[in-house]
């Protein structure tokens, strides 16, 4: 497909040389030659193997935990528990500030999903370590769970997690994350048709090849080497840091190497476990998922729900959006009070609406605690305004393409998060797309521009 | 435990192992052998990461116990090569940029080699359904059919 290059030409420099040029990429070579190391491809004399005890329902009180069985078991090294771990209650955006701390390393008096990690065995062989899992008895009293995000917000639902003390992450600007722009009341009054749609997602897991996992070496000097296969390394260091207790120049993180990570790999799970069972051992340790576990355990994207309320006017011009979103956290925070907040600037989408009502909900429910995925925060969004910009064309009767042209945001625009635009090129791209695609708009749309305000 | 006896030729050098019985060929290339190549992506036979060729099939590496491979001849992707020159499948992956993370490369490279050996000159059909065994999460399979059809071209070339 060739693109035309006239867009922008005045302010773009024509003298690149490597745009448009092939280049291998670095890493090629060693893929296709089997010699990329990937962190599971390194193995040492002695390397125990750890396998987690999880739960097996989605909310439970903990009465006991008797591990005298599996420490009896062939071969069994070391078990762990909450007790073992310095500071055992975490979460990972405290990096940045947002807190509370929300999530349990293993489990301590109560389970909030089912497969959350309870018990940690190390042994000498994977067989070993499994066997022994299973001979762990934990007693459970089950509580109440809730799977619904509007049922977890009623008055009276099953309290998911203390640390928050209601089902919702509770912002500093209140139970969510709110954008208020114009008088979105006053533009529904005055649009010729209101039309309001509710979109929803369910969970989606990133699947990649490789499982998620780690490899740990103690050096002797009471210093780690961890090779793992995250995607936020400097994350990961800090945070296992602050989980052990241990301070950051004790621990060597070596990685990069990813077999597919999409997201579902930046969440800090496999690696200070495993750093304090070579620690309390001595020994190398390796815990890698296996492929149920990356399936049922690992944190998928978030289930989201979108309500978006449109006010639009025969002309084309969208005057009012009012959005709700939720964003299904499941038990524990992870990134997803982030992505709930980046959803709530995201919700106008690239136009320019001049009145604009958003309240974004990060909610608590007893599922596997989402995170990071591609976009999260705003693919189910973009998802559900274009399938609703989409239906507001068919509304008014106009072309859906025409439809964004009229309300494409241009540079200067006012964002409604008080952003102003800067850089757009949304106008050219559906100018190109109409003529890659050979999907013809009216000449004046044509003539349009990002930056030349009403050409 | 008892260990058993192996030996096999591994991309043509001799190999011998003491295995424990019940050991798959996996993990014995990997941790045992250090060929590292095939890789580990479900062991339960699902993903095709861990192929590898025995005795000229295509095999999971998984699935199969080392104790069954006595005196079988094995190819790993990290044997393609010879001195240093890729090999054609290898070349052609490179150029179609059909690596991404790079973990069903060597599989996905062990299953376009059987294919080649027996049809070297497949149609898109047969490319789809010899790499059908083999999970990508990354490049879509696009890049990666166009790998092989475009190896199957070089090696007529060369014959020609
Ligand atoms: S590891 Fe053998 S098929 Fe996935
Ligand atoms: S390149 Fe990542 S799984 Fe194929």
């Amino acid at each position: 497909m060739e693109l035309r290059k006239n867009y922008f030409a005045d302010v773009r420099k024509d003298d690149l040389h490597e745009i448009g040029q092939p280049r291998p990429r670095s890493d090629s070579p060693g893929h296709v030659t089997g010699k990329t190391a990937f962190f599971a491809d390194r193995t040492f004399p002695g390397m125990l193997h750890l396998k987690m005890v999880r739960s097996p329902h989605h909310h439970a009180r903990i009465r006991s935990i008797d591990t005298s069985e599996a420490e009896k078991h062939p071969g069994v090294v070391k078990i762990l528990t909450a007790k073992d771990v310095p500071h055992n209650v975490y979460t990972i955006l405290i990096l940045i500030q947002v807190g509370p701390e929300d999530e349990t390393v293993l489990a301590d008096g109560k389970v909030r999903w089912k497969g959350e990690a309870v018990v940690a065995v190390l042994a000498e062989t994977e067989r070993a370590a499994q066997e022994a899992a299973a001979k762990v008895k934990v007693d459970y009293e089950v509580l109440p769970a809730v799977f619904d995000m509007e049922e977890a917000l009623k008055p009276g639902a099953p309290l998911v997690n203390e640390y928050h003390g209601q089902n919702y992450y509770l912002y500093d600007s209140g139970e969510c994350r709110k954008v208020r722009f114009g008088d979105v009341e006053a533009g529904f009054a005055g649009a010729d048709h209101v039309l309001e749609q509710s979109y929803q997602s369910s969970p989606i897991e990133h699947a990649p090849t490789e499982t998620t996992g780690c490899v740990v070496t103690p050096e002797g000097n009471d210093r780690f080497t961890c090779y793992t296969n995250t995607q936020a390394m400097f994350f990961t260091l800090d945070n296992t840091s602050i989980i052990l207790q241990m301070p950051g120049s004790k621990l060597h993180f070596v990685g990069g190497t990813v077999g597919g990570g999409f997201g579902g790999k930046v969440d800090v799970i496999v690696e200070p476990i495993a750093i304090l069972g070579a620690k309390l051992t001595g020994r190398p340790v390796c815990f890698i998922y296996s492929r149920e576990e990356e399936m049922q355990i690992s944190s998928p994207r978030a289930a989201e729900k979108v309500v978006i309320k449109d006010g639009v006017m025969k002309d084309g011009r969208i005057v009012a959006r009012k959005v709700t979103g939720y964003t299904d956290a499941g038990a524990y925070s992870r990134h997803s009070p982030y992505g709930a907040q980046k959803g709530a600037g995201h919700y106008p989408g690239p136009y320019t609406i001049p009145n604009v009502w958003i309240d974004t909900y990060c909610v608590y429910t007893n599922r596997t605690p989402s995170s990071a995925m591609r976009g999260f925060g705003v693919t189910i969004g973009d998802f559900a305004l274009e399938v609703q910009m989409d239906k507001l064309a068919r509304l008014i009767g106009m072309d859906p393409l025409e439809f964004r042209f009229i309300n494409a945001y241009r540079d200067g625009d006012m964002k409604a998060h008080r952003q102003p635009t800067e850089g757009a090129a949304l106008i050219e791209c559906m100018q190109e797309a109409s003529r890659a695609a050979n999907w013809p708009v009216a000449e004046k749309y044509l003539a349009m521009s990002s930056y030349v305000k009403g050409a | 435990m008892a260990k058993v006896p192996v030996q096999f030729t591994l991309n043509g050098s001799e190999t011998a192992e003491f295995v424990d019985s019940g050991t798959t060929l996996l993990h014995t290339l990997r941790d045992k052998i250090g060929d590292t190549s095939p890789k580990g992506g479900c062991h339960q036979g699902t993903c095709g990461a861990c192929s590898v060729i025995i005795d000229g099939e295509l095999r999971l590496s998984c699935l199969t116990l080392a104790e069954t491979c006595d005196g079988a001849v094995i190819s790993t992707t990290s044997g393609l090569s010879e001195n240093g020159i890729l090999h054609p499948l290898q070349r052609a992956f490179l150029d179609t940029f059909a690596t991404q993370c790079g973990f069903c490369t060597p599989g996905m490279i062990m299953a376009a080699k059987v294919l080649l050996d027996h049809t070297p000159n497949p149609s898109r059909d047969e490319v789809v359904e010899a790499l059908s065994g083999n999970i990508c999460r990354c490049t879509g399979y696009e890049p990666i059919i166009q790998a092989v059809l475009t190896a199957a071209r070089s090696n007529s070339q060369n014959a020609a």
